[in-house]
């Protein structure tokens, strides 16, 4: 059961030009958040802008007992919402709606997890990395962006016990390319006895060509996608998706009740709005 | 206090009703929101069959509002009385169905397989849907379309015929009328407003119909001005909707003319609201000494405007 906290700020940590991550104090949510969940914020009161907007959960935050305080969510300014948390200063309130949606499910040992990020992509794979890190189970993170900056939070994956392969088109850090050159590589390198599940998160055309080859060598890979969304609820019907099951034709199905984690097998690709 | 309304031969607990296309089938919101504590909830329109709908971007932000075009997507009336009625009928929520066809004989048929199931408290004919091409708007913008799916369904159905009208016409009202002669129960208003938005950088619509619903606070006022202007024109009750998301929003509608309003947008954007809405009728009642808050329904006073000043 999803819960609405008028959450407290309480830090804005800006990371470059168009990237933060905002903490809310919002413990309820952060006690029951799932890895992958998202939540939808209303950054203002008020009409403009109306509508929520949607964020995975990046980190639980917790006081020095452990226990769930709030949430983080890593933003990148783009609209009006996202330039509104962008702003927030700490103090200020903000409407936080969840947790939502489909989780991901962390696979157990021996298997290993391969979490494949571009850019704000990154936002659902530390609840994913802390709950693979209860089971144990051996974690890659390939992640990509444009150039070196927009890369961050590289050590707080490696202290739960990630191994980053990074990678930024410019070539200023990790290999030079896209972040499918070093995981075409590490395919290659794994024996098929290894079983090998794939996360991603990021660009549609990324996702898309994460998923093409996670097929080609056999391996499962579920993606993370972020669609337009009015509610979050399953009541408005516009964050759509398209699938396609073994038998009959595909069918819409909503990303925020469905999903937003989806085996990627299912996702008819062509359909998917970039 | 009592803030009992009633349409006709239905009496709803409180003039609230979730709009259609803004709540799923309601067991989706079951989580958040009392489903029985509600006066009613409209689900999503329904089709004879399932429908896909339109691809996406469906919704689009506009100042105060939002564009869609959903495009009736939906699971059909065989699945919806299989598949959600039961746990609607459970949760003891008050039912509007809301359909479409694309013919007369769709209408009567999805009503006939609706009265034969228990738990459908009203129909609500969409007839105002401005995101499909074939049925629905193409009743609603025409005074015999109007008259004749009113006529047709009120005679396959014992249940309240409650057709639901646009406001992409010229004189709301005289739709209103029409579907007063043949023999609505109510008549509820307004549909979203056809509009559009452009991406100025790629010179393409922003919703992959081209052209989509507006809805949200910035339609209140020339949704609250049709209310009124149909409380003139007809003796039936009016369900009023159009932006509303406060109680002050609930209260201005009925006093313009509604009996009960829909909610729609706000609820995307506090699925939380219903309580926060009753509680502030029930301030404004308790403040202003109201006992049945049916009483305020076309309470309008226009007194002061009678008296001309300066004659124009």
């Amino acid at each position: 059961m999803p819960i609405d906290i008028d959450a407290e700020v309480i830090s804005n940590t800006r990371l470059s030009h168009d990237y933060s991550v905002l903490g809310l104090a919002a413990p309820e949510i952060a006690a029951l958040a799932e890895p992958g969940q998202f939540v939808m914020i209303k950054p203002t009161a008020g009409v403009d802008p109306l509508l929520r907007r949607p964020f995975s959960i990046f980190e639980i935050l917790r006081d020095a007992g452990g226990t769930p305080t709030g949430i983080s969510l890593l933003n990148k300014r783009i609209g009006a919402g996202t330039s509104l948390v962008y702003e927030a200063t700490p103090g200020s309130h903000m409407g936080c709606l969840g947790p939502l949606g489909r989780p991901f499910e962390p696979v157990p040992p021996p298997a290993e997890a391969w979490m494949v990020a571009g850019g704000v992509g990154l936002a659902p794979f530390v609840t994913l990395a802390e709950a693979l890190r209860q089971t144990a189970t051996k974690v890659r993170l390939f992640y990509g962006a444009r150039t070196a900056s927009d890369l961050t939070h590289v050590d707080l994956f490696e202290r739960l016990n990630v191994e980053p392969v990074l990678a930024t088109e410019d070539g200023s850090r990790g290999a030079r390319g896209f972040v499918t050159g070093p995981l075409d590589a590490a395919f290659t390198a794994t024996p098929r006895s290894t079983e090998v599940r794939v996360y991603a998160c990021g660009p549609t055309p990324m996702m898309r060509a994460v998923a093409k080859l996670a097929s080609s060598y056999g391996r499962r890979c579920d993606v993370s996608l972020e669609q337009v969304m009015g509610c979050g609820l399953g009541g408005c019907y516009s964050c759509v998706v398209l699938t396609q099951t073994s038998a009959g034709p595909p069918h819409f199905v909503r990303s925020c009740l469905d999903g937003p984690v989806f085996d990627a097998t299912r996702i008819v690709w062509d359909a998917l709005a970039h | 206090m009592n803030l009992s309304v009633s349409l006709g031969s239905l009496t709803l607990a409180n003039p609230l009703i979730a709009a259609s296309g803004c709540f799923g089938y309601g067991v989706e919101y079951a989580d958040v929101v009392d489903l029985s504590t509600l006066g009613g909830v409209a689900v999503k329109g329904l089709f004879l069959s399932e429908r896909e709908g339109h691809p996406p971007p469906r919704i689009v932000e506009t100042p105060a509002g939002m564009l869609n075009a959903i495009g009736l997507q939906g699971i059909g009336v065989h699945r919806f009385v299989r598949e959600k009625l039961p746990e609607l009928r459970d949760r003891r929520a008050v039912v509007f169905v809301n359909i479409c066809g694309t013919t007369i004989d769709e209408y009567c048929e999805i009503a006939r397989i609706l009265s034969d199931h228990e738990g459908v408290a009203a129909i609500e004919l969409n007839i105002s849907c401005p995101n499909i091409k074939q049925g629905g708007i193409t009743f609603g913008c025409s005074l015999t379309g109007t008259h004749d799916v009113v006529s047709a369904v009120r005679k396959v159905t014992t249940l309240p015929v409650i057709p639901k009208l646009t406001p992409n016409v010229t004189d709301v009202a005289s739709f209103a009328r029409a579907a007063q002669d043949a023999g609505a129960d109510a008549v509820s208003l307004v549909n979203t407003f056809l509009a559009m938005a452009i991406d100025v950088h790629t010179r393409r619509p922003k919703l992959t119909n081209i052209v989509g619903g507006l809805s949200g606070p910035a339609i209140r006022p020339i949704a609250v001005r049709m209310v009124y202007e149909c409380r003139q024109a007809v003796k039936l009750p009016i369900i009023g909707m159009g932006g509303i998301a406060t109680a002050e929003d609930v209260l201005e509608f009925m006093i313009a003319g509604a009996t009960a309003v829909q909610v729609g947008t706000a609820n995307f954007v506090d699925p939380f609201l219903w309580r926060k809405l009753l509680d502030g009728i029930r301030s404004y009642m308790a403040a202003h000494q109201i006992e049945h808050l049916g009483s305020l329904t076309g309470s309008l006073d226009t007194s002061r405007q009678a008296t001309a000043w300066i004659s124009s």
